[in-house]
């Protein structure tokens, strides 16, 4: 049986990427927390894995100068927050919610962490054949 | 890679939070600052912030990072309170002394708020210093 990398590391190694993403998305919102008119983004999680994972489908990169589209795709779904408590200047960072969101986004980004190094720890010591 | 650009974005946060707590300080200071003449009286100063969209064209993550940036302080335009103290070196002929108008509780509710804002911006650069810690890591162990 080969061994495939982009099945032996299931979603995780797409969802690093977009916990990166969303990680410097959720770091600008805290550090505009008192700027006027600055409105927080964010990325739909689910959504975007979800049609990451659907795009089974992709295009090959067969040449150096072709563009990776699944990285492509992740820019594309940033949304602005639903505002619920409006500022007076313009500002729509509720802090509280983006800590928290921050803080959810860095553990479950360690949770793929850990799966990923117990799945690389599996793969060597089936390599080794001990 | 675009983690990096997290510490870029903290980083512009924290200055300008202390850019607002540096003018908070000045006010604070000056809150009893005396002068002779009506137009000399020192005025309280305020950062404006403002967020700086940057172009990013790597990785296909077109719609940039925002970072902040104070892009002017401004300064109130409030009037001298008059004070009647003749016996003051200061006072002029009428025996005035004019002392600025800082709302010192509005000022101590901008530190806070300013202190509060620096200490998200440090949490957000070690949980950030963290997680490239881990991803330094990877598959060891």
């Amino acid at each position: 049986m080969p061994v495939n990398f982009n099945n032996a590391f299931g979603i995780h190694d797409d969802a690093l990427l977009l916990f990166e993403r969303r990680t410097q998305l959720l770091s600008e919102n805290i550090a505009n927390a008192d700027t006027p008119n600055y409105k927080a983004r964010d990325i739909d999680f689910n959504q975007v894995l979800q049609q990451a994972q659907n795009d089974s489908v992709k295009l090959r990169t067969t040449n150096k100068g072709h563009i990776n589209l699944s990285q492509q795709a992740f820019s594309s779904d940033v949304q602005y927050r639903e505002v619920e408590q409006s500022a007076a200047d313009g500002n729509t960072v509720d802090t509280q919610k983006e800590k928290a969101a921050f803080g959810e986004n860095a553990l479950r980004y360690q949770l793929s962490m850990n799966i990923l190094t117990r799945k690389i720890k599996g793969l060597k010591t089936a390599f080794r054949g001990e | 890679m675009s983690v990096f650009k997290v510490f870029d974005v903290a980083g512009s946060g924290m200055s300008a939070q202390m850019l607002r707590l540096n003018t908070v300080a000045s006010n604070l200071a000056n809150a009893d600052t005396i002068s002779t003449n009506e137009n000399d009286v020192y005025q309280a100063r305020h950062p404006v912030f403002e967020s700086v969209m940057q172009e990013q064209g790597e990785m296909g993550f077109s719609d940039g990072l925002a970072t902040v940036r104070v892009r002017e302080i401004v300064q109130e335009q409030t009037m001298a309170v008059p004070q009647y103290r003749p016996n003051h070196p200061l006072a002029n002929d009428e025996g005035f002394v004019f002392s600025p108008a800082i709302d010192s509780i509005a000022e101590m509710a901008d530190m806070i708020s300013a202190s509060r804002s620096y200490q998200n911006n440090v949490e957000v650069l070690s949980t950030a210093k963290e997680m490239m810690l881990r991803t330094l890591q990877l598959g060891q162990g």
